[in-house]
Protein backbone atom coordinates (compact mmCIF):
# COMPACT_ATOMS: atom_id res chain seq x y z
CA UNK A 1 0.00 0.00 0.00
CA UNK A 2 2.73 2.67 1.28
CA UNK A 3 4.49 1.75 -1.50
CA UNK A 4 1.90 2.54 -4.22
CA UNK A 5 -0.09 5.10 -3.02
CA UNK A 6 2.30 7.96 -2.02
CA UNK A 7 4.19 10.65 -3.99
CA UNK A 8 7.62 9.64 -5.65
CA UNK A 9 10.34 12.27 -3.90
CA UNK A 10 13.69 11.39 -1.96
CA UNK A 11 13.70 10.47 1.19
CA UNK A 12 15.19 13.55 2.94
CA UNK A 13 14.40 15.98 5.42
CA UNK A 14 13.90 18.92 4.18
CA UNK A 15 11.35 16.70 1.45
CA UNK A 16 9.43 15.69 4.90
CA UNK A 17 9.15 19.29 5.76
CA UNK A 18 7.82 19.84 2.77
CA UNK A 19 5.63 17.38 2.94
CA UNK A 20 4.16 18.13 6.16
CA UNK A 21 3.62 21.90 5.26
CA UNK A 22 1.33 20.41 2.54
CA UNK A 23 -0.05 18.08 4.56
CA UNK A 24 -1.40 20.90 6.62
CA UNK A 25 -2.62 23.06 3.64
CA UNK A 26 -4.44 20.03 2.22
CA UNK A 27 -6.02 19.49 5.87
CA UNK A 28 -6.96 23.66 5.81
CA UNK A 29 -8.50 23.67 2.36
CA UNK A 30 -10.27 20.61 3.22
CA UNK A 31 -12.00 22.07 6.30
CA UNK A 32 -12.92 25.58 4.67
CA UNK A 33 -14.14 23.55 1.41
CA UNK A 34 -16.47 21.85 3.74
CA UNK A 35 -17.34 24.93 5.01
CA UNK A 36 -18.60 26.16 1.67
CA UNK A 37 -20.14 23.10 0.77
CA UNK A 38 -22.37 23.38 3.89
CA UNK A 39 -23.76 27.25 3.24
CA UNK A 40 -24.00 26.74 -0.84
CA UNK A 41 -26.13 23.27 0.85
CA UNK A 42 -28.17 25.75 2.84
CA UNK A 43 -28.55 28.43 0.44
CA UNK A 44 -29.92 25.28 -2.11
CA UNK A 45 -32.27 24.20 -0.05
CA UNK A 46 -33.74 27.88 0.41
CA UNK A 47 -34.19 28.00 -3.21
CA UNK A 48 -35.76 24.93 -3.79
CA UNK A 49 -38.35 25.44 -1.66
CA UNK A 50 -39.64 28.71 -2.90
CA UNK A 51 -38.94 27.48 -6.77
CA UNK A 52 -41.99 25.30 -6.07
CA UNK A 53 -43.89 27.47 -4.61
CA UNK A 54 -43.25 29.99 -7.15
CA UNK A 55 -43.20 27.44 -10.08
CA UNK A 56 -47.08 25.98 -8.59
CA UNK A 57 -48.10 30.49 -8.03
CA UNK A 58 -46.75 31.04 -11.47
CA UNK A 59 -49.23 28.30 -13.10
CA UNK A 60 -52.29 29.98 -11.28
CA UNK A 61 -51.18 33.68 -12.38
CA UNK A 62 -50.57 32.64 -16.05
CA UNK A 63 -53.98 30.84 -15.93
CA UNK A 64 -55.99 34.39 -14.44
CA UNK A 65 -53.86 36.29 -16.87
CA UNK A 66 -55.01 33.43 -19.65
CA UNK A 67 -58.58 34.52 -18.45
CA UNK A 68 -58.64 38.29 -18.93
CA UNK A 69 -57.17 37.71 -22.02
CA UNK A 70 -60.38 36.20 -23.05
CA UNK A 71 -62.21 38.68 -20.96
CA UNK A 72 -60.66 41.46 -23.22
CA UNK A 73 -60.72 39.67 -26.82
CA UNK A 74 -64.85 39.08 -25.88
CA UNK A 75 -64.89 43.06 -25.21
CA UNK A 76 -62.86 44.34 -27.76
CA UNK A 77 -65.15 42.09 -30.62
CA UNK A 78 -62.72 40.29 -32.78
CA UNK A 79 -59.22 40.29 -32.38
CA UNK A 80 -56.84 42.91 -31.23
CA UNK A 81 -53.67 40.95 -31.05
CA UNK A 82 -52.23 42.72 -35.04
CA UNK A 83 -52.21 46.04 -33.12
CA UNK A 84 -50.06 44.68 -30.47
CA UNK A 85 -47.86 43.20 -32.88
CA UNK A 86 -47.65 45.96 -34.84
CA UNK A 87 -46.88 48.26 -31.72
CA UNK A 88 -43.89 46.94 -30.87
CA UNK A 89 -40.98 48.96 -30.29
CA UNK A 90 -38.43 49.68 -27.41
CA UNK A 91 -39.04 47.31 -24.91
CA UNK A 92 -40.43 49.04 -21.68
CA UNK A 93 -40.00 45.90 -19.67
CA UNK A 94 -36.40 45.12 -19.42
CA UNK A 95 -34.28 42.75 -16.86
CA UNK A 96 -31.54 44.15 -14.31
CA UNK A 97 -28.72 41.35 -14.17
CA UNK A 98 -26.91 42.14 -10.75
CA UNK A 99 -24.59 39.25 -8.71
CA UNK A 100 -25.34 37.41 -5.14
CA UNK A 101 -22.60 36.02 -3.80
CA UNK A 102 -22.94 33.22 -1.53
CA UNK A 103 -19.44 32.03 -0.19
CA UNK A 104 -17.67 32.75 -3.26
CA UNK A 105 -20.45 31.71 -5.56
CA UNK A 106 -21.77 34.09 -7.69
CA UNK A 107 -25.50 33.79 -8.29
CA UNK A 108 -27.27 35.60 -11.22
CA UNK A 109 -29.76 37.98 -10.03
CA UNK A 110 -32.48 39.28 -12.17
CA UNK A 111 -34.75 42.22 -11.26
CA UNK A 112 -37.47 43.26 -13.16
CA UNK A 113 -37.34 47.35 -14.69
CA UNK A 114 -39.76 49.26 -15.92
CA UNK A 115 -39.03 52.49 -18.39
CA UNK A 116 -42.24 54.61 -18.45
CA UNK A 117 -45.19 53.77 -20.56
CA UNK A 118 -45.56 52.23 -24.32
CA UNK A 119 -46.92 54.99 -25.23
CA UNK A 120 -48.93 53.14 -28.06
CA UNK A 121 -50.08 50.48 -25.90
CA UNK A 122 -51.67 52.38 -23.25
CA UNK A 123 -54.36 53.52 -26.70
CA UNK A 124 -55.01 50.18 -27.50
CA UNK A 125 -58.76 49.12 -27.33
CA UNK A 126 -59.47 52.98 -27.72
CA UNK A 127 -62.15 52.24 -29.58
CA UNK A 128 -64.14 49.38 -27.77
CA UNK A 129 -63.00 47.21 -24.47
CA UNK A 130 -59.91 49.37 -23.44
CA UNK A 131 -61.11 48.57 -19.47
CA UNK A 132 -60.67 44.65 -20.47
CA UNK A 133 -57.35 45.21 -22.06
CA UNK A 134 -55.80 47.46 -19.22
CA UNK A 135 -56.79 44.09 -17.22
CA UNK A 136 -55.30 42.16 -19.24
CA UNK A 137 -51.96 44.19 -19.02
CA UNK A 138 -51.82 44.57 -15.29
CA UNK A 139 -52.64 40.94 -15.23
CA UNK A 140 -49.73 39.90 -17.65
CA UNK A 141 -47.69 42.40 -15.74
CA UNK A 142 -48.02 40.93 -12.75
CA UNK A 143 -47.29 37.47 -14.47
CA UNK A 144 -43.98 38.87 -15.94
CA UNK A 145 -42.73 39.96 -12.59
CA UNK A 146 -43.51 36.57 -11.72
CA UNK A 147 -41.76 35.39 -14.11
CA UNK A 148 -38.75 37.27 -13.78
CA UNK A 149 -38.36 36.36 -10.28
CA UNK A 150 -38.76 32.44 -10.93
CA UNK A 151 -36.33 32.73 -13.56
CA UNK A 152 -33.44 34.56 -11.18
CA UNK A 153 -34.95 31.39 -8.67
CA UNK A 154 -34.14 29.31 -11.42
CA UNK A 155 -30.82 30.41 -12.67
CA UNK A 156 -29.70 30.64 -8.79
CA UNK A 157 -30.82 26.68 -8.52
CA UNK A 158 -29.01 25.30 -11.57
CA UNK A 159 -25.64 27.47 -10.80
CA UNK A 160 -25.46 26.57 -7.43
CA UNK A 161 -26.37 22.64 -8.42
CA UNK A 162 -23.15 23.07 -10.48
CA UNK A 163 -21.02 24.99 -7.54
CA UNK A 164 -21.97 22.12 -5.26
CA UNK A 165 -20.72 19.71 -7.70
CA UNK A 166 -17.49 20.58 -8.09
CA UNK A 167 -17.22 21.79 -4.39
CA UNK A 168 -18.31 18.01 -3.39
CA UNK A 169 -15.93 16.53 -5.96
CA UNK A 170 -12.84 18.86 -4.08
CA UNK A 171 -13.78 17.60 -0.84
CA UNK A 172 -13.68 13.78 -1.98
CA UNK A 173 -10.75 14.52 -3.82
CA UNK A 174 -8.54 15.88 -1.41
CA UNK A 175 -10.27 14.07 1.79
CA UNK A 176 -9.72 10.25 -0.33
CA UNK A 177 -7.09 10.87 -2.34
CA UNK A 178 -4.63 13.71 -1.54
CA UNK A 179 -4.43 13.04 1.82
CA UNK A 180 -3.96 9.33 2.08
CA UNK A 181 -1.25 9.67 -0.41
CA UNK A 182 0.68 13.03 2.07
CA UNK A 183 0.25 10.62 4.97
CA UNK A 184 1.74 7.87 3.12
CA UNK A 185 4.75 9.57 1.71
CA UNK A 186 5.08 11.12 5.23
CA UNK A 187 5.44 7.66 6.60
CA UNK A 188 7.44 6.65 4.05
CA UNK A 189 9.76 9.24 4.38
CA UNK A 190 10.20 8.42 8.16
CA UNK A 191 10.95 4.93 8.09
CA UNK A 192 13.55 5.65 5.06
CA UNK A 193 14.87 8.27 7.25
CA UNK A 194 14.76 5.95 10.48
CA UNK A 195 16.67 3.51 8.55
CA UNK A 196 19.39 5.78 7.24
CA UNK A 197 19.95 6.28 11.52
CA UNK A 198 19.90 2.73 11.99
CA UNK A 199 22.85 2.31 9.67
CA UNK A 200 24.48 5.01 10.43
CA UNK A 201 24.66 4.12 13.87
CA UNK A 202 25.87 0.55 12.89
CA UNK A 203 28.90 1.88 10.68
CA UNK A 204 29.77 3.92 13.90
CA UNK A 205 29.88 0.82 16.04
CA UNK A 206 31.83 -0.71 13.35
CA UNK A 207 34.21 1.90 12.64
CA UNK A 208 34.85 2.08 16.59
CA UNK A 209 35.25 -1.08 16.95
CA UNK A 210 37.63 -1.58 13.91
CA UNK A 211 39.64 1.10 15.61
CA UNK A 212 40.27 -0.59 18.84
CA UNK A 213 40.99 -3.51 17.24
CA UNK A 214 43.81 -1.46 15.05
CA UNK A 215 44.78 0.08 18.57
CA UNK A 216 45.31 -3.79 20.29
CA UNK A 217 47.23 -4.82 17.70
CA UNK A 218 49.56 -1.71 17.01
CA UNK A 219 49.70 -1.77 21.33
CA UNK A 220 50.92 -5.33 21.09
CA UNK A 221 53.51 -5.01 18.37
CA UNK A 222 54.94 -2.08 20.30
CA UNK A 223 54.97 -4.27 23.68
CA UNK A 224 57.22 -6.58 21.60
CA UNK A 225 59.08 -4.28 20.36
CA UNK A 226 60.19 -2.95 23.46
CA UNK A 227 60.62 -5.88 24.98
CA UNK A 228 63.22 -6.72 22.61
CA UNK A 229 65.00 -3.28 22.63
CA UNK A 230 65.00 -4.26 26.85
CA UNK A 231 66.31 -7.66 25.93
CA UNK A 232 69.00 -6.13 23.88
CA UNK A 233 70.14 -3.30 26.81
CA UNK A 234 70.18 -5.98 28.80
CA UNK A 235 72.63 -7.78 27.12
CA UNK A 236 75.07 -4.77 27.26
CA UNK A 237 74.20 -4.22 30.93
CA UNK A 238 75.87 -7.37 31.29
CA UNK A 239 78.90 -6.65 29.05
CA UNK A 240 79.19 -3.25 31.07
CA UNK A 241 79.58 -2.91 34.77
CA UNK A 242 77.03 -0.82 36.75
CA UNK A 243 73.87 -0.67 35.79
CA UNK A 244 72.23 2.51 34.28
CA UNK A 245 70.04 4.05 37.06
CA UNK A 246 67.99 5.73 33.99
CA UNK A 247 67.73 2.80 31.82
CA UNK A 248 66.29 0.33 34.75
CA UNK A 249 63.93 3.26 35.72
CA UNK A 250 62.26 3.05 32.04
CA UNK A 251 62.14 -0.15 31.97
CA UNK A 252 60.17 -0.47 35.64
CA UNK A 253 57.68 2.21 34.13
CA UNK A 254 57.43 0.25 30.83
CA UNK A 255 57.01 -2.94 32.81
CA UNK A 256 54.15 -0.98 34.80
CA UNK A 257 52.66 -0.24 31.78
CA UNK A 258 52.23 -3.21 29.89
CA UNK B 1 -25.94 44.13 -23.65
CA UNK B 2 -27.17 46.57 -26.43
CA UNK B 3 -28.02 49.61 -25.01
CA UNK B 4 -25.52 49.92 -21.48
CA UNK B 5 -27.25 50.67 -18.75
CA UNK B 6 -30.41 49.88 -20.01
CA UNK B 7 -30.94 46.58 -19.22
CA UNK B 8 -31.20 42.97 -20.72
CA UNK B 9 -34.27 42.05 -22.54
CA UNK B 10 -36.96 39.04 -22.20
CA UNK B 11 -37.10 36.82 -25.20
CA UNK B 12 -40.42 34.60 -26.00
CA UNK B 13 -40.88 31.72 -28.14
CA UNK B 14 -44.68 31.34 -27.51
CA UNK B 15 -47.63 31.24 -29.40
CA UNK B 16 -50.77 34.00 -30.38
CA UNK B 17 -52.35 34.01 -27.32
CA UNK B 18 -49.28 34.40 -24.82
CA UNK B 19 -47.73 36.89 -27.14
CA UNK B 20 -50.38 38.97 -27.32
CA UNK B 21 -50.51 38.78 -23.94
CA UNK B 22 -46.62 39.57 -23.02
CA UNK B 23 -46.46 42.00 -25.70
CA UNK B 24 -49.13 44.13 -23.68
CA UNK B 25 -47.09 44.49 -20.96
CA UNK B 26 -44.44 45.89 -23.14
CA UNK B 27 -41.42 43.25 -22.98
CA UNK B 28 -41.44 43.46 -26.78
CA UNK B 29 -38.57 44.70 -28.44
CA UNK B 30 -37.36 45.67 -31.91
CA UNK B 31 -34.43 47.00 -33.02
CA UNK B 32 -33.17 49.35 -35.36
CA UNK B 33 -32.92 46.20 -38.30
CA UNK B 34 -36.53 45.21 -37.17
CA UNK B 35 -34.73 42.37 -35.43
CA UNK B 36 -37.55 41.35 -32.94
CA UNK B 37 -36.92 39.66 -29.35
CA UNK B 38 -40.07 37.22 -29.79
CA UNK B 39 -40.48 34.53 -32.20
CA UNK B 40 -44.54 33.75 -32.66
CA UNK B 41 -45.41 30.54 -33.26
CA UNK B 42 -48.45 28.98 -34.62
CA UNK B 43 -49.37 25.94 -37.26
CA UNK B 44 -47.28 27.43 -39.83
CA UNK B 45 -43.91 27.57 -37.94
CA UNK B 46 -41.66 24.87 -39.11
CA UNK B 47 -39.62 23.12 -36.09
CA UNK B 48 -36.64 24.22 -38.07
CA UNK B 49 -37.36 27.99 -37.44
CA UNK B 50 -38.47 27.24 -33.60
CA UNK B 51 -34.56 25.95 -33.59
CA UNK B 52 -33.27 28.39 -35.31
CA UNK B 53 -35.10 31.19 -33.02
CA UNK B 54 -34.06 29.18 -30.01
CA UNK B 55 -30.09 29.19 -30.46
CA UNK B 56 -30.34 33.03 -31.82
CA UNK B 57 -31.88 33.98 -28.13
CA UNK B 58 -29.84 31.81 -26.23
CA UNK B 59 -26.67 33.11 -27.92
CA UNK B 60 -27.68 37.13 -27.63
CA UNK B 61 -25.85 38.97 -25.82
CA UNK B 62 -29.13 41.36 -24.86
CA UNK B 63 -31.60 38.57 -23.61
CA UNK B 64 -31.48 37.32 -20.03
CA UNK B 65 -34.73 35.74 -19.89
CA UNK B 66 -35.91 33.34 -22.35
CA UNK B 67 -39.78 32.31 -22.04
CA UNK B 68 -41.10 29.78 -24.05
CA UNK B 69 -44.20 27.80 -23.82
CA UNK B 70 -44.38 24.34 -22.17
CA UNK B 71 -45.86 22.48 -25.35
CA UNK B 72 -43.25 24.29 -27.36
CA UNK B 73 -40.57 23.38 -25.24
CA UNK B 74 -41.59 19.66 -25.73
CA UNK B 75 -40.73 19.85 -29.86
CA UNK B 76 -37.53 21.25 -29.31
CA UNK B 77 -36.75 18.99 -25.87
CA UNK B 78 -33.32 17.63 -27.62
CA UNK B 79 -32.27 21.67 -27.23
CA UNK B 80 -33.27 22.24 -23.80
CA UNK B 81 -31.84 19.54 -22.49
CA UNK B 82 -28.21 20.06 -24.29
CA UNK B 83 -28.94 23.62 -22.98
CA UNK B 84 -26.76 24.42 -19.82
CA UNK B 85 -26.08 27.73 -19.48
CA UNK B 86 -27.54 29.67 -16.38
CA UNK B 87 -27.61 32.76 -18.70
CA UNK B 88 -30.20 33.38 -20.68
CA UNK B 89 -32.64 31.86 -18.39
CA UNK B 90 -34.84 29.52 -19.73
CA UNK B 91 -38.52 29.46 -18.66
CA UNK B 92 -40.83 26.71 -19.02
CA UNK B 93 -44.69 28.64 -19.56
CA UNK B 94 -47.90 27.39 -19.58
CA UNK B 95 -50.06 28.41 -23.10
CA UNK B 96 -53.75 29.16 -23.17
CA UNK B 97 -54.76 25.73 -24.03
CA UNK B 98 -52.49 23.67 -22.02
CA UNK B 99 -52.69 24.45 -18.66
CA UNK B 100 -48.81 23.97 -16.81
CA UNK B 101 -47.72 20.57 -16.46
CA UNK B 102 -45.17 20.80 -13.35
CA UNK B 103 -44.34 16.98 -14.28
CA UNK B 104 -42.69 18.20 -17.81
CA UNK B 105 -40.52 20.85 -16.36
CA UNK B 106 -36.96 19.72 -16.91
CA UNK B 107 -35.61 22.19 -13.85
CA UNK B 108 -38.42 21.00 -12.20
CA UNK B 109 -38.13 17.42 -12.42
CA UNK B 110 -34.65 18.03 -11.13
CA UNK B 111 -35.90 20.05 -8.32
CA UNK B 112 -38.57 17.12 -7.63
CA UNK B 113 -35.70 14.39 -7.73
CA UNK B 114 -33.68 16.49 -5.27
CA UNK B 115 -36.51 16.55 -2.80
CA UNK B 116 -37.45 12.61 -3.20
CA UNK B 117 -33.42 12.67 -2.08
CA UNK B 118 -33.14 14.70 0.42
Amino acid sequence: MSTQNRYTCTPTVSVLGVMKARLGGATKGHSLLKKKADALNMRFRQILKKIVDTKEEMGRVMKASFFTLTQAKYACLGDFKHTVFDSVDQASIRVRASTDNVAGVKLPKFESLKEGQGSKLGLIGLGSGGKQIQECRKSFMKAVDLLVELASLQTAFLTLDEAIKTTNRRVNALEHVVKPRLENTIAYIKGELDELEREEFFRLKKVQSNKKKHQLAAEALEKARLAALAAEKEQEEQDKPGPSPILAAIKKVANDFY
Amino acid sequence: MAEPGQGSLIAMIVDQDSATGLLLTGVGHSDLRKRTNFLIVDDKTTQSRIEEAFREFTTREDVAVLLINQVIAATIRHLMDAYNKPVPAILEIPSKDAPYDPSQDSVLQRVRFMFGEA
